[in-house]
């Protein structure tokens, strides 16, 4: 027979339970973060490589890229993620400006 | 019968096509094709009619032909030019032999003395846009000295010194009949009126839609004539600045990463934005807020 726990330990039992769910999910929640970084970051890079090729970057994008690798340093993830999918977005769109610039170009130009 | 008189229908229809298809590329090629004694004439005609009140010898002193309390202001200015110790600065670093005994003097002609109106040229033989600043540069790794920095107090000292001897004089850029030459003028011209950095500016947006506006506290100047004031002495930078230092700053200012200086770019910038002011003096070293 199978003795029925009492109210306080199934309380206790559940605290217990919290702690280690906390515990055991808080590295994974962690390393996740780094690794969503990792990816955020090396899209930005590579974009903002193409807008080098392009020689076309902007100032904005590498503050953003340095932003979120000094995030990433103190382990706040979700601002060096933030900022790198800014620096992202700046190289994209440093990207579309040098694109199309090599027609656009001409409607400026003085006849 | 039938069938040849298709085949001859489909010949007729493709030699019509062949033929509006050369109408159509023709006009195309000859409108792309770099024109720049036409664009010099356009360029010019269009800060004339912009400005009506200023005379043509007057674009090369930049915001002060446009805004007379500016022009107040630097002519009293000019009595103590803030030029004056970069100037003398230059002069001696002109004069100074190198550790091989040979001068500055020595790889220009007429000595660098009056010179500063042909540069920049197109040099057949490498096949790209040589600037004054770049020709000091190898002058002194010819001579066995390290380059100096394009953005730096004795390459802006040099160059002033060199605009000195030439002030008066008109620039008298030449796009020789070479495709390369005609190619790196282009490349200038682009680059003038592309848009970049996170801004959206190009040069053109400030000296060519708004000189003689107010961008913050400083007066844009005109196109026209402005680099024939080069080097200057800016207030806001506390020295003198060479035309390296003043296109990697405009850059900055618009939020773009600037090229390396003397990067192809910039030296094909200033091969076509000097072009465009030939026949107007060499009015440098200036002095701009």
């Amino acid at each position: 027979m199978t003795a029925i726990p009492s109210r306080a330990q199934m309380r206790v039992s559940i605290y217990w339970l919290i702690v280690l769910m906390i515990a055991g999910t808080a590295p994974v929640r962690a390393a996740g973060s780094e690794t969503a970084f990792k990816a955020s970051y090396a899209a930005a890079e590579a974009a903002e490589r193409e807008a080098g090729r392009l020689r076309n970057q902007w100032t904005v994008t590498e503050a953003a890229l340095a932003d979120a690798k000094k995030a990433a340093d103190k382990g706040d993830f979700d601002q060096a993620i933030a900022s790198a999918k800014e620096a992202e977005a700046l190289a994209r769109a440093s990207i579309f400006q040098a694109i199309s610039e090599k027609d656009a170009w001409k409607q400026l130009e003085i006849r | 019968m039938d069938f040849c008189f298709a085949r001859s229908r489909i010949h007729l229809a493709l030699a019509v096509l062949a033929a509006l298809a050369l109408c159509a590329l023709h006009p195309a090629s000859a409108a792309d094709k770099p024109d720049p004694v036409a664009d010099a004439k356009a360029f010019r005609n269009y800060f004339v009619n912009k400005f009506p009140n200023v005379k043509l010898e007057d674009f090369v002193n930049g915001p002060y032909a446009l805004n007379e309390d500016m022009r107040r202001q630097w002519e009293q200015k000019e009595q103590f030019p803030p030029y004056e110790f970069s100037l003398e600065m230059g002069k001696e670093l002109f004069a100074k032999p190198f550790k091989n005994g040979r001068h500055y003097a020595d790889c220009f002609p007429n000595q660098g003395i009056g010179i500063r109106q042909d540069f920049p040229y197109f040099d057949t033989r490498e096949g790209r846009v040589v600037t004054l600043e770049l020709a000091l540069n190898r002058c002194r790794e010819a001579n066995g000295e390290p380059p100096l920095s394009y953005v730096d107090d004795e390459m802006a000292a040099l160059t002033a010194y060199m605009a000195f001897t030439s002030r008066g004089k008109p620039f008298a850029i030449k796009v020789p009949d070479d495709p390369r030459a005609l190619e790196a003028y282009q490349n200038g011209k682009r680059y003038f009126y592309a848009r970049r950095g996170q801004l959206n500016f190009s040069c053109a947006t400030c000296h060519v839609q708004n000189p003689g506006e107010r961008m913050r506290a400083e007066v844009l100047a005109p196109a026209l004539g402005i680099l024939n004031a080069m080097p200057i002495y800016r207030s806001e930078w506390g020295g003198m600045g060479t035309i390296s230092r003043r296109l990697t700053t405009c850059n900055s200012q618009i939020r773009g990463v600037p090229l390396d200086p003397q990067d192809e770019e910039y030296r094909d910038l200033e091969y076509y934005l000097s072009y465009v002011s030939n026949g107007l003096s060499i009015s440098g070293p200036g002095a701009r807020p």
